[in-house]
């Protein structure tokens, strides 16, 4: 890091600072604890867009995968469900599997002919129905337990932590998959697919109700850290909180937030540690040497496809840890919540305004755009009433106008996003 | 067995309605698939511009019906839409103007225009929210139906009624003026064999003196001309939500893609076979089946295939099928 980058690293802890102070603590402390997951998210895009040139907009896909996986490990199980359809959905969800693998097999040994595609595509169909036919029952019989407050087959009850790589391994499961269809062709095709599965995922998260319980949300995610309220009742915590001149209850929020700060940046120093040791060693100079000429690189032998197949995945499944953490920190899995332009787009230009190829970059991007992703709205609102202040109180346009801030924030996004694309391509901090 | 309640039912639930949406992906496709033939990016803006153009046109019908002026039994929405196009025609070229003039000049990689036009796209998005809001706008008028499911069945009898909305009607016939028009464009006048020409061989275009920056402006008006009217039609179809054209982005791109980027009859092919997969795929056909099947056979389930949530699944698929089995798509498409 040179000086300037630090400089860089300072200001933005001022500007965090700086809302301790002006704002309040919590909302500091809000924006830093995003901030980290922020900056873990675009690690991730980083290493696929900024060592391999890959171009996944599929983000929030990832994202919601690793959610799911923190909920799936640390839920409790719900016994009755497990008793009234979960063998049946295991077995069900074997049943879809072996079908695509029968699929894949087929085509791979039948002899090339148009009996070929003929029997592969009855040999679907057949699957899909047999699949069906298992799988209904199982679904209405797991819903059907206490809709209300389950109706899911709940998770493995274990704690939460494991299911952050569970999470990164759901993630890099998909992109596997994506991967090994898209990449090799064209790099808008990659987009397109990775904006298709997002989307794919998020549907499966809100509509299959049995897995993650759709849009009735998954609430209550056990937690890493102490709860609020026994902080409130342990009687040495309150003496503590007096004796620095804090109210039990704020101190207690800021304890819970400042023990999460602390797991998130243990785990983001590991993986900024580890990414630069990866962008630094021979791997690190192939994946640029690829990225930047990929006929060379497979002239001097080395096999592009099956590398950027390697990134493509590790990326991924470092958004599914963020994702995992995400789900840990909110305690809850909104499906309804995931929404492309915030957790796709904005990722991207966390990477781009932060300089893409620089893992110092990407972290700086990932708390800078969130800084301002979560304060132009206060800040706009200001704007609106400075600028509005001439108008009659009950002016029509100046109630649209004070309504309408909260879109601010994506034009301003936009506008960064613009900007430092036209005259600072390399983003704040350069790749060298 | 009822053969002829079976093919009402049929056309009413699954053919008009995929042929319309098709139609609308149709157009949508057309103006990807142009920026691609001669700009040589996938535009992810698209989308907001379909919105953006919507927006405009809503704004100047809520102005014409306050003043009184209507269609009479059309909606008024067809007497605001060259005001949108117009808009959406300097919108887009003040944004070539402002963004993208300045990498076409640089000769950036297709990528980076890619990622300049998702900056796009957030301004846009700001800008309708902005402007319009983020909520539903309905903004049809005018008669609902050319033919409703009761007058249809007091005319033939039967137990099954075919309902064509006046909207769907208009979404047919104006997309086959509309590609009609741009086919004889591209065919026939000078303008449009200096576009093709320079969508197939760039250098060869810039030497025999083709103005590349006429060529684009040119590009531009289009689109918008392509790009407001598929989004008219798709809002009074059904309804204008700028978040659900940001999401069309995907059923448009997989159309264009499947048909082959850059073959403006591919993109049409494209929009009917996604639009048909995904209504009939989505599609309870128990109601047809019913009336097919054998006393007694009659299905039990709804037999839907997939649940409506699930439709972007259906393009996706056969998106991935289209890539995996042939890359460039059914029309031969260029890749670059």
């Amino acid at each position: 890091m040179t000086r300037r980058d630090m400089a860089l690293f300072a200001l933005v802890a001022l500007l965090i600072l700086g809302t301790g102070f002006v704002q309040s603590w919590n909302s500091a402390l809000f924006i830093l604890n995003y901030g980290l997951i922020s900056a873990i998210m675009a690690l991730g895009v980083n290493m696929q867009w900024g060592y391999a040139g890959l171009f996944n907009v599929g983000v929030m896909g990832f994202v919601a995968l690793g959610g799911l996986g923190a909920v799936l490990v640390s839920m409790p199980p719900v016994g009755e469900a497990w008793a009234a359809g979960g063998l049946r959905m295991v077995g069900a969800l074997a049943l879809g599997l072996g079908v695509i693998i029968g699929a894949i097999v087929l085509w791979r040994r039948a002899p090339a002919g148009r009996w070929r595609g003929l029997a592969m595509v009855g040999w679907l169909v057949a699957g899909f129905f047999a699949f069906r036919a298992v799988f209904d029952p199982a679904v209405q019989a797991i819903e059907a337990v206490n809709p209300a407050a389950t109706g899911y087959l709940g998770g493995l009850g274990l704690p939460v932590l494991l299911g952050w790589p569970v999470g990164a391994v759901l993630a890099a499961g998909a992109a596997w998959v994506i991967g090994k269809t898209a990449l090799g062709l064209r790099s808008d095709y990659l987009a397109i697919a990775t904006l298709g599965i997002a989307e794919i995922v998020i549907a499966v998260l809100k509509n299959e109700d049995w897995l993650s319980r759709g849009v009735k949300n998954v609430i209550g995610v056990p937690r890493p850290v102490p709860y609020e309220v026994d902080l409130q009742a342990d009687p040495g915590f309150v003496a503590q909180a007096e004796a620095l001149g804090l109210d039990a209850v704020t101190a207690s929020t800021l304890v819970v937030k400042l023990a999460y700060t602390g797991l998130f940046a243990v785990v983001l120093i590991a993986l900024i540690w580890l990414s630069q040791k990866a962008l630094n060693s021979p791997w690190g100079r192939m994946m640029r040497a690829i990225r930047d000429n990929e006929v060379a690189a497979e002239a001097m032998g080395k096999d592009v496809k099956a590398r950027h197949l390697q990134v493509f995945i590790l990326g991924s499944a470092i958004c599914g840890l963020a994702g995992a953490m995400m789900v840990t920190y909110d305690s809850q899995l909104t499906p309804s919540s995931y929404q492309p332009l915030r957790f796709t787009f904005l990722v991207w230009v966390m990477v781009i305004v932060g300089g893409s190829g620089n893992n110092w970059g990407a972290v700086l991007g990932g708390f800078l755009i969130w800084f301002l992703w979560v304060q132009v709205e206060p800040l706009g609102a200001f704007l609106m009433q400075l600028l509005t202040s001439g108008m009659a109180e009950e002016s029509g346009l100046r109630a649209h106008l004070m309504e309408s801030v909260a879109h601010m924030r994506l034009l301003t996004m936009g506008v960064i996003l613009l900007l430092v694309l036209r005259f600072s391509p390399r983003g704040l901090i350069p790749e060298r | 067995m009822d053969l002829l309640n079976a093919l009402v039912a049929f056309a009413n639930f699954v053919l008009i309605p995929a042929t319309a949406y098709g139609a609308q992906l149709a157009l949508g496709a057309l103006g990807v698939t142009l920026i691609y033939g001669i700009l040589r990016f996938s535009n992810f803006a698209h989308g907001d511009t379909m919105a953006f153009g919507t927006m405009v046109t809503i704004l100047v019908t809520w102005w014409l019906q306050s003043m009184g002026v209507t269609l009479g039994p059309l909606p008024t929405a067809l007497l605001a839409l060259p005001a949108g196009i117009a808009a959406t025609a300097a919108l887009l070229l003040a944004t070539d103007r402002m963004v993208y003039r300045f990498y076409r000049q640089q000769r950036a990689k297709p990528v980076i225009l890619v990622i300049v036009s998702m900056g796009v796209m957030f301004i846009l998005n700001g800008l309708v929210r902005f402007i319009i809001g983020p909520d539903d706008q309905r903004f049809a008028d005018g008669e609902r139906f050319i033919v409703s499911a009761g007058t249809f069945r007091q005319m033939t009898g039967l137990a099954e009624g075919l309902a064509i909305r006046t909207t769907q009607g208009i979404t047919i016939v104006t997309a086959l003026i509309v590609v009609a028009a741009l086919f004889w464009f591209l065919t026939y006048t000078r303008t449009g064999k200096s576009m093709r020409a320079f969508s197939d061989n760039e250098d060869l275009a810039l030497l025999s003196g083709i103005n590349p920056e006429r060529v684009v402006a040119i590009t531009w008006v289009i689109v918008a001309v392509l790009a407001t009217v598929a989004g008219v039609l798709y809002g009074l179809d059904k309804t204008f939500k700028p978040f659900t054209y940001f999401q069309l982005l995907l059923p448009i791109f997989a159309a264009a893609i499947v048909g082959g980027l850059g073959s403006p009859l591919g993109a049409i092919a494209g929009g009917f076979l996604i639009a048909f997969s995904e209504v009939t795929v989505t599609y309870a056909w128990k109601k047809v089946l019913t009336y097919l099947a054998p006393e007694g056979l009659e299905p039990e389930g709804l037999v839907q295939l997939l649940s409506t949530d699930y439709k972007f699944a259906v393009s996706f698929v056969i998106l991935v099928i289209v890539l995996l089995f042939r890359p460039t798509g059914l029309f031969r498409g260029k890749s670059v």
